[in-house]
């Protein structure tokens, strides 16, 4: 049963992770349909800066709590601006390209920005500091949960109902609704698209940043190729719950989670990335409109 | 020309990516001997540049939308260079009688290193206008298409390993398998919208290879398998030298081969249902057009291209493992396509030339390949959409003379 338990909150924790990557994911393809390839980079960004600024303060002889609130800060910082800069390059002149286009420019960026962390950092793996403290409470479960996976926990739990406020109650939120529903009309209402799409990008960056400095410092090594593999991952997820809604990214990114940790934990830990990326070609072939999404019929 | 607001607008840009690259271009740590490297000269290179870039980068887009509105004003276009050369017959066969003597008298006067790596550019040239097949003219974005690759060169490995099988025989098996393998995947998602494709394609290049690097007993895991037999020739034993010269020839002969097909085929009834396919699916299906069969046909003829390059190229470096059919490697192909211009031979051809050649003989860059294949892929789909050589449609035009 401890196993269980253990798997459980294991994929629990993966899925949130998942989730608040997807979330940067689904909220730009519900407003430009377009799938940002880019986004698991600039998650690896932010656990770079993060990285970075936490040795930086090291050194200065910060204490571990103010280094992961500063830490934090950067990366989101950091991931925004990159999320806010690769949408002025890469999509925004492509704005009524083909849909080929945009895509294929993503993935070029992708590929840009893992070289440039390669070139201008290391190939290496970088060992990354634990910044979460472990909890003297959290001692006689920790053979089930661990501190960090408490906290991973929490802080995604937060971030989710800051954002379900943000979209729902903010004007900037009501923007961002409209132009999902229908970009030209929001436009005529008197809705600054361009702004709006910048907002998304940023919003959709920070979560991913902070995504970005909680696994990493969960599991202590990053290098450069970290968001590939975890923007898939995030991907599938979103696709999953029904790409473009928001509670269907993050149901996704538990299920994903949980089928991970199960799966390697029952059946075999050399093929994790074989279940995650199986179970995507099975959902898109059986339910290609996800979980929570509905199916639209293309009008000519 | 360069007014104040542009200065003032490229100095704000140069001062954004000086703040946005700081990070990661100016400090190093080494976490291990908590070592903190500042590297400020590449602050200064980054502002510079950008400073530079950005009113390049301007002037382009200017030019580009002025490109657009002379299209919508209606005036003629006038044909391409490459189109115009194409028309030529003064130009091109003299180009084209240049280009075959090269070839042919390539490997004796270069060394064998040099054809080995002219070899490389040719199949990449074939595994180009394979995808070129799915991508250029289907309009199917396939990001797995290494994939296929890793089937060919796996399924000549394999079978020779186990039957001793000659090259000959199982080159058009590994071509089989690997269509088998575009329609088995083909089958379920060709129903997929365009985005959607790409990511299942990817996660099944991904998947193949971390089944080829953990299924240990069937494809000997991470190391491979080494001393595959070279293509053979009626028998005949070669000496290293002259078989690197015989499968330069061999793919030579490929890619004639290939270049042949894909003309033919852009030009048949199924290219012509690609191509239309690719730009409107659904007024296609309404003129009675097979969506399914039609997207699987190019699935399965991309995949065989790519089954036979792998074959080739499993005999070509009597060695294969799975770290030959990375992502990286879909990523390249694809970048060759989009260079070259989505849909055009020619520019396949130009595009593999350009971005094999280059970074072998410019050895100091090569650091930088991945990172400029990522850039050119982004450039071209801002600036040139189609490409360095832009695919010339068939066109049709009505003479005025007949009604005199």
């Amino acid at each position: 049963m401890d196993y269980f338990l253990e798997l459980f909150f294991g994929g629990l924790t993966r899925g949130s992770i998942y989730a608040l990557i997807a979330l940067g994911y689904t909220m730009v393809y519900g407003i430009i349909e377009l799938i940002n390839f880019a986004h698991g980079e600039i998650y690896m960004i932010g656990a770079f800066s993060a990285l970075i600024a936490a040795s930086v303060l090291t050194m200065l002889g910060l204490n571990q709590i103010a280094i992961l609130v500063i830490a934090s800060v950067v990366a989101v910082i950091y991931s925004s601006a990159y999320g806010f800069t690769v949408e002025k390059i890469a999509y925004k002149p492509l704005r009524h390209a083909p849909r080929l286009s945009p895509l294929i420019s993503a993935i070029g960026m992708s590929i840009f920005l893992q070289n440039y962390v390669l070139l201008a950092q290391t190939s290496d793996f970088l060992p990354f500091p634990a910044l979460i403290p472990e909890f003297a409470f959290m001692e006689p479960y920790s053979h089930i949960i661990s501190s960090a996976e408490v906290v991973i926990l929490m802080t995604t739990a937060f971030v989710m109902v800051l954002l379900t406020l943000l979209i729902k109650f903010t004007k900037i939120g009501k923007a961002m609704r409209a132009t999902a529903q229908d970009r030209d009309m929001a436009m005529l209402v008197g809705v600054n698209v361009n702004r709006v799409i910048s907002v998304t990008f940023i919003i959709g960056s920070s979560l991913a940043a902070i995504g970005g400095v909680l696994i990493a410092s969960h599991i202590g090594m990053i290098n450069f190729y970290i968001g590939f593999i975890a923007g898939i991952k995030a991907f599938t997820a979103a696709v999953l719950g029904g790409i473009g809604s928001i509670p269907g990214a993050v149901l996704g990114a538990f299920v994903l989670g949980w089928t991970e940790s199960f799966a390697t934990g029952y059946v075999s830990s050399d093929y994790e990335d074989v279940f995650a990326f199986t179970l995507l070609v099975f959902i898109l072939i059986f339910r290609p409109a996800g979980i929570l999404g509905r199916s639209t019929t293309q009008k000519v | 020309m360069i007014t104040f607001s542009e200065i003032k607008k490229s100095l704000a840009v140069s001062l954004w990516f000086v703040f946005l690259t700081f990070p990661i271009m100016v400090i190093r740590v080494n976490t291990i001997e908590n070592l903190i490297v500042w590297r400020w000269k590449n602050m200064a290179f980054i502002g510079i540049g950008s400073f530079f870039l950005s009113f390049v980068w301007r002037y382009f887009l200017k030019r580009k939308d002025a490109g657009r509105k002379t299209d919508e004003s209606g005036e003629a276009e006038k044909p391409s260079l490459a189109g115009r050369i194409m028309e030529e017959p003064k130009i091109y066969r003299p180009m084209l009688t240049a280009i075959a003597v090269f070839a042919l008298v390539f490997p004796f006067i270069f060394s064998s290193y040099q054809v080995n790596i002219m070899t490389t550019a040719l199949m990449y040239v074939m595994l180009g206008l394979g995808l070129n097949i799915v991508v250029g003219l289907a309009g199917l974005l396939d990001l797995g298409y290494v994939a296929f690759y890793a089937v060919g060169a796996y399924s000549y490995a394999l079978l020779n390993y186990h039957f001793h099988l000659g090259f000959w025989t199982l080159l058009p098996v590994s071509a089989m398998l690997a269509a088998t393998f575009g329609v088995l995947l083909g089958f379920p998602v060709l129903r997929l919208r365009g985005d959607y494709l790409a990511i299942v394609t990817l996660g099944f290049g991904e998947i193949i290879r971390l089944i080829l690097e953990n299924y240990n007993e069937f494809s000997f895991g991470p190391s491979g398998i080494a001393n595959i037999p070279r293509p053979g020739f009626f028998g005949i034993k070669f000496s290293l030298e002259g078989a690197i010269t015989y499968v330069y020839f061999l793919m030579i002969g490929m890619t004639l081969f290939t270049i042949f097909v894909v003309n033919r085929l852009q030009n048949s009834r199924i290219g012509r249902a690609w191509i239309a396919l690719r730009e409107d699916e659904i007024a296609c299906q309404a003129m009675g057009i097979d969506k399914t069969k039609t997207k699987l046909t190019a699935f399965a003829l991309g995949a065989t291209w790519a089954g036979m390059a792998g074959a080739i190229f499993a005999a070509k470096t009597t060695f294969v493992n799975p770290a030959s059919f990375t992502f990286l490697e879909s990523a390249m192909i694809l970048s060759i396509v989009v260079l070259g211009g989505m849909g055009s031979i020619l520019g396949v051809i130009l595009g593999a030339m350009l971005l094999i050649l280059l970074p072998e003989y410019l050895r100091a860059f090569s650091d930088y390949r991945m990172l400029l294949f990522g850039a050119i892929m982004v450039v071209m789909m801002v600036f040139r959409p189609q490409g360095l050589v832009s695919n010339v449609r068939r066109t049709y035009q009505f003479k005025q003379d007949f009604q005199d």
